[in-house]
């Protein structure tokens, strides 16, 4: 009982302390890519660490809201991130909350991040949260379309069952799964800001979406958005990781070894996600606003043609 | 050995939809061809997996000149054609590119829904083979009724024939003789329309078929 | 002994409106009467609470009113108790509302004697068991609601939307009387029992479906008949409001339900087919809709439609399942649909409270000269936050797992055999799962532009809260909000009586004694969901982060301008406003959904103009359906407006020839 909770614990740890570090790799992998030296690959606790040292600069007429929004959108992400299987399946709480559940919890932070974004009144907080919310509300079904498409297949909404049949003889070849992975990894790109449907690096120009949102954030309000964006990205590979290559993961009630095995396995995706991030990244140019839509309702009709395609598979 | 034969030929002719779908959405001329590129290959392949799984040498043929006209010749020429008309930025379409999509998934229900059905004697993978091809004529159609450009048009239209190709193929013991007909009708075909081609762009300054309608009165 | 105190309770309420009006000086007769139809609201609530709970047989009374050989049939089953919870639940807590709320009605002699009469004729429907009280009971309600409506009848658009009301109401029971009539058969079996006995031929079972979605759906706002509703719902009294869309949108349900699933006998396959189209596209054309308004209460008005749609996705699941004896299918679809039934009526009466509260401040409905409320009207700007967050599905609230559970019962769809089912059902989920995305984006909009922002216009900025009656019901229902996402396995316990009545004995395993009070609607291995240990989840970690940061980081905190890259604009009117943020998903929906059309016009440089922007939006379903209806309608009556000019020869004509034509048809006729 005791190592089940040490276990979620640990998991809690893991993802809050390697998520800096996988931004750190896929800002490293891209600076070299561009034959450029790039930070170094701690830069990003070092920016958190700097951020929290600093005071905050409150805008005169921000609410209440503005103030408590980092903490919440910070707070489901990290719980959201919890619950996805990184390292091993069936942690104690992991059926608290299905992929469905941990879909609508990354609703929740951006909720409350895109009314933070309207709460000072200025322009570039309201660009940034109307493209925001147009932004997921086309992502958000996508994803629920992947996750319709997985559970179908799996027939269980839970991570952990999840990968266990990934894992199993009775996947076989599917294309509804080729096209599931497409989805995700298109509204993956949506959900997290990276290129081509939103520059994570930009902070002047009209182009931007989620770094105009929280534009009026600084000090410790501003490093808690950070961090919610690192564990974020980390959440996104660990879902891709756990669902498309469930390799290695240790299962519930294994012993020290297996985890440690587990853990090795999981940063050893970590860094693939960041290479093939990075290298995609580097490889496309960012989209014009309104080509956003088709791109990601791209991964809305692939998630629907998928649900389609497995009708046919399993009623033969 | 079952299971991976089934598996491969609906990941093979799985994509064919797919890729017909992707011509849907692609907006400039160059990218459209090579993903019709794409399709003769990827149909090459499922046939000869077919031929594979079903030890019928005659449809290796079959696949051979899939890729050999399909996938190389014609989307070559093709380009050539484009280059020299100067037309590779123009795609104009009739509805919109999310509508056509959204109708085009539709399309691939809807003849799923017919196929499975009225197949339901035949084995598995030649019921879901044909499902698969009759999604991939009906978005040939689609893409000829919905694009404006005279190139667009012959690559639905030539994307259509690469259903029914899948379809026979599927349908076990399509005579060699047919095929070969069939891919020379396709060539012939090409070489009037390529020839047309010109010939509209020489009267009319555009290779938009929209203006032959106004040509003709019919509209405005 | 349940059901007669509930019969008291609705004679109490509707003797409030008569009796205590004349007694009362013209102020003080407010809270008198709100303070008696809270209490008989709240004995009713207790007293179907009990009856649902306690898991007793159905009560049936039989008064000597009404038709004097068939009497006045009532009866109290799980299903009615369900409903009569949910209406006096919204029911108190909008009386609770009124009782300040009424305090700064112009004229509330226009409300009062309706407003008791409204919500019995509500209860009275729920309970009916014969066809004349539930028509009876219906025609009340609507007439009630229509005078209620015409509360502010010099306010502008009050009196089109009365009209428009009126006519689609008196449509809506003309559907239900022939549909009764065909229930009823040529023996004129009226009471439901009867009609329960009865069995229908299949063609006329279909008509009956067909009008009852007429019927009951034109009142309950599905596409393509909601066209009343946003007007309708807005120009009543805001307490009113949320007793409409919370409340008698749950009645309309409730008449659906009742007649499609115990009255019509088994449903057909292809039921389920227009059950569930009408349900998805009631509920994304009904977000698209709402996310266009700019009018607070419009806006929450649309949204109910949306909310509609989702409770018919569920109704129609559970059909399919149900035709195909799935019953443990039909079981979760139906706790879903009813589930949502209980959520909307709790949110949305929050959020028309919320919206009574600032038109109340301000006297403003338009949400481009609002803003900032948040600072001057802190309780009311956290009750509709958490009524926004719940609306949107946003886990741990209660929003999400009555959506959470549509899901999973779209999950197991693979199970149904017709094909068309089996290809509807997932573009059905894709079309929630947009909806749901939508309605976030929506609900971002209707709470950053109200309450967030600067204020926007003078009335904004003079805002004060309201008083603590108001707050008190506002309150009440968002911590009811909370504790049904946090706790949802007592309501899902809570109805499996009445699922278990509707689908003949099957219901999902009860909750109450899993581990942790989680959610697991069919086994442990397919899906489970625990709000309760998201909740301590969130709490904890959000404390941790306070506290550890309280300790590592740094706490100074300054205000300065704010920031705006540099170059803030003092002038509110830069602010993002409601047209501008809807702009982004209006340019990508609303092409498709409404023909939208943008105009600029730039004025020439030099120019002392200001530039403009014009939106124009068309409403396809009155365009294609009720434009044609008005015009032909207009079209004959211009036609037969001669007939009133005739002479006295051609009228003796006119009847000659009529007597004529039914002589002939008579003799062929035999």
């Amino acid at each position: 009982m005791i190592a089940d909770w040490l276990v979620q614990g640990l998991q809690m740890g893991l993802v809050l302390i390697v998520a800096p570090l996988l931004t750190g790799l896929v800002r490293k992998i891209k600076a070299r890519l561009l034959r450029r030296q790039g930070p170094s690959l701690l830069q990003p606790y070092r920016d958190l660490h700097r951020l929290l040292r600093k005071e905050v600069v409150l805008a005169d007429n921000a609410s209440w809201l503005f103030r408590i929004a980092p903490y919440v959108a910070f707070a489901t992400i990290w719980v959201a991130a919890a619950l996805v299987p990184t390292f091993a399946t069936g942690l104690l709480f992991s059926w608290s909350a299905d992929m469905i559940a941990i879909v609508a919890l990354l609703g929740t932070a951006r909720f409350f991040l895109a009314l933070a974004g309207l709460d000072v009144g200025t322009s570039f907080g309201g660009i940034g949260s109307s493209r925001e919310m147009m932004i997921a509300s086309v992502a958000e079904p996508a994803l629920l379309m992947a996750a319709f498409t997985l559970s179908l297949l799996a027939g269980t909404t839970q991570l952990s069952s999840i990968a266990n049949f990934m894992l199993s003889q009775h996947v076989g070849l599917r294309i509804s799964l080729g096209l599931v992975f497409v989805a995700l990894l298109i509204a993956a790109l949506a959900e997290n800001a990276r290129i081509p449907v939103d520059n994570p690096a930009t902070h002047l120009e009209l182009t931007m979406v989620h770094e105009a949102m929280v534009l009026e954030y600084s000090g410790r309000h501003l490093a808690m958005i950070e961090g919610a964006a690192f564990v974020k990205l980390l959440l996104y590979a660990s879902l891709i990781a756990c669902v498309f290559a469930p390799w290695g993961m240790a299962a519930a009630g294994d012993g020290p070894l297996a985890y440690l095995a587990g853990i090795a396995a999981y940063l050893v995706k970590l860094l693939l996600a960041a290479v093939v991030l990075a290298v995609f990244e580097t490889s496309v140019a960012k989209m014009r606003v309104f080509r956003l839509p088709e791109f990601i309702g791209t991964a809305l009709m692939l998630g629907l043609l998928a649900t389609l395609l497995l009708f046919v598979t399993r009623s033969l | 050995m079952h299971g991976l034969a089934f598996d491969v030929a609906h990941l093979l002719s799985g994509s064919l939809v797919l890729i017909s779908l992707m011509l849907l959405y692609q907006d400039r001329l160059y990218s459209l061809l090579n993903i019709f590129a794409f399709h003769a290959v990827f149909l090459a392949f499922a046939v000869a997996w077919q031929a594979f799984i079903q030890r019928a040498p005659h449809l290796y043929v079959t696949a051979a000149i899939a890729l050999a006209f399909k996938g190389i010749v014609i989307p070559v020429a093709l380009h050539r054609m484009v280059q020299r008309l100067g037309i590779h930025r123009q795609i104009e379409t009739v509805v919109g590119i999310g509508p056509t999509m959204l109708f085009g998934i539709g399309l691939v229900a809807l003849s799923i829904m017919v196929m499975l059905p009225v197949t339901e004697q035949a084995d598995a993978l030649t019921q879901e083979d044909l499902a698969f091809a009759l999604s991939v004529v009906l978005l040939g159609l689609l893409m000829m009724v919905t694009r404006r450009n005279a190139v667009s048009q012959i690559v639905g239209f030539m994307s259509l024939e690469n259903g029914l190709i899948l379809a026979a193929a599927g349908a076990k013991g399509m005579p060699l003789v047919v095929e070969i007909s069939i891919a020379f009708s396709v060539l012939i075909a090409l070489i009037v329309i390529g020839i047309f081609l010109f010939r509209i762009r020489e009267r009319f300054d555009t290779v938009d078929v929209h203006v032959l309608d106004r040509f003709r009165g019919e509209q405005p | 002994m349940v059901l007669s105190v509930l019969l008291r309770a609705m004679a109490a309420m509707a003797l409030a409106g008569g009796a205590i009006i004349p007694v009362c000086r013209r102020h003080s007769a407010g809270p008198w009467v709100y303070g008696t139809v809270l209490a008989a609201c709240s004995i009713a609530f207790a007293a179907a609470l009990a009856h649902l709970s306690s898991g007793a047989a159905p009560l049936t009374l039989t008064l000597p009113l009404g038709i004097p050989w068939l009497g006045a049939h009532f009866r109290l089953d799980a299903l009615s108790a369900f409903f009569v919870a949910v209406v006096n639940l919204g029911g108190a807590a909008a009386s609770l509302y009124a009782i300040g709320y009424g305090r700064h009605e112009s004229e509330p002699l226009r409300t009062l004697p309706f407003y008791p009469g409204f919500l019995a004729a509500m209860n009275l429907v729920v309970l009916a068991d014969d066809a004349f009280v539930f028509l009876f009971a219906w025609e009340l309600m609507s007439l009630s609601s229509w005078a209620l409506v015409m509360a502010h009848h010099r306010a502008e658009g009050t009196a089109r939307a009365g009209y428009i009301y009126l006519v689609m109401a008196g449509f809506g029971t003309l559907c239900l009387l022939l549909a009764f009539g065909l229930l009823a058969g040529s023996e004129g079996a009226y009471t439901f029992d009867a009609m329960r006995h009865g069995a229908l031929p299949e063609s006329l079972q279909t008509l009956v479906l067909i009008l009852v979605l007429l019927g009951a759906g034109s009142k309950a706002g599905i596409v393509p008949l909601h066209v009343w509703l946003p007007l309708a719902h807005p120009a009543a009294p805001s307490h009113v409001s949320a007793l409409m869309s919370g409340v008698m949108t749950k009645v309309a349900v409730y008449g659906l339900i009742r007649i499609v699933f115990t009255l019509a006998g088994p449903p057909a396959w292809w039921w389920a087919v227009i059950v569930l189209i009408i349900g998805g596209a009631t509920a994304v054309l009904g977000v698209l809709y709402a996310l266009m308004q700019h009018d607070l209460k419009r806006l929450l008005a649309y949204h109910t439609v949306e909310n509609i749609g989702i409770i018919y996705i569920g109704l129609g699941l559970a059909l399919a399942f149900q035709t195909n004896h799935l019953s443990i299918g039909a079981a979760l679809a139906l706790t879903a649909a009813l589930f949502h039934v209980l959520n909307h009526s709790l949110f949305k009466s929050l959020l028309f409270f919320g919206s009574g509260a600032v038109l109340r401040a301000t006297g403003e409905r338009d949400m481009e000269h609002l803003g900032g409320l948040i600072h001057r009207m802190p309780v009311t700007a956290a009750t509709f936050l958490i009524g926004c967050a719940a609306i949107s599905a946003l886990p741990p609230l209660n929003g999400f797992v009555s959506e959470w559970l549509t899901f999973q019962a779209i999950l197991i769809s693979p199970d149904l055999p017709q094909w068309g089912l089996k290809f509807l059902v997932p573009a059905i989920g894709a079309a929630l799962a947009l909806s749901a995305a939508l309605a976030a984006a929506c609900f971002v909009k209707a709470f950053g532009i109200t309450f967030l922002g600067r204020p926007r216009t003078p009335h904004a900025v003079a805002a004060t809260e309201v008083d603590p009656c108001s707050r008190g019901a506002m309150a009440f229902l968002a911590v009811l909000c909370i504790l049904a996402g946090v706790l949802p396995g007592l309501v899902v316990d809570a109805l499996s009586g009445v699922v278990r009545e509707l689908t003949a004995g099957s219901s999902l395993p009860a909750q109450s004694g899993l581990p942790w009070l989680s959610l697991v609607p069919l086994s442990t291995a397919r899906s489970s969901y625990n709000g309760l240990i998201l909740l301590v989840f969130l709490t904890f970690t959000s404390t941790l982060i306070a506290v550890s940061l309280r300790r590592l980081a740094s706490h100074a905190v300054r205000r300065a301008p704010a920031w705006d890259c540099g170059a803030p604009d003092a002038s509110p009117i830069t602010q993002y406003s409601a047209g501008s943020f809807a702009q982004p998903i209006r340019r990508v929906f609303g092409g498709f959904a409404f023909r939208a059309k943008e105009r600029v016009e730039m004025p020439e440089p030099g120019s002392m103009q200001p530039a403009r922007l014009h939106v124009q939006l068309r409403d396809h379903i009155w365009d294609i359906i009720f434009a044609p209806i008005q015009k032909a309608i207009a079209f004959t009556t211009e036609r037969l407006n001669t007939l009133q000019f005739l002479t006295i020869r051609s009228y003796l004509a006119l009847v000659f020839g009529a007597l004529i034509l039914l002589l002939s048809g008579l003799a062929l006729w035999q």
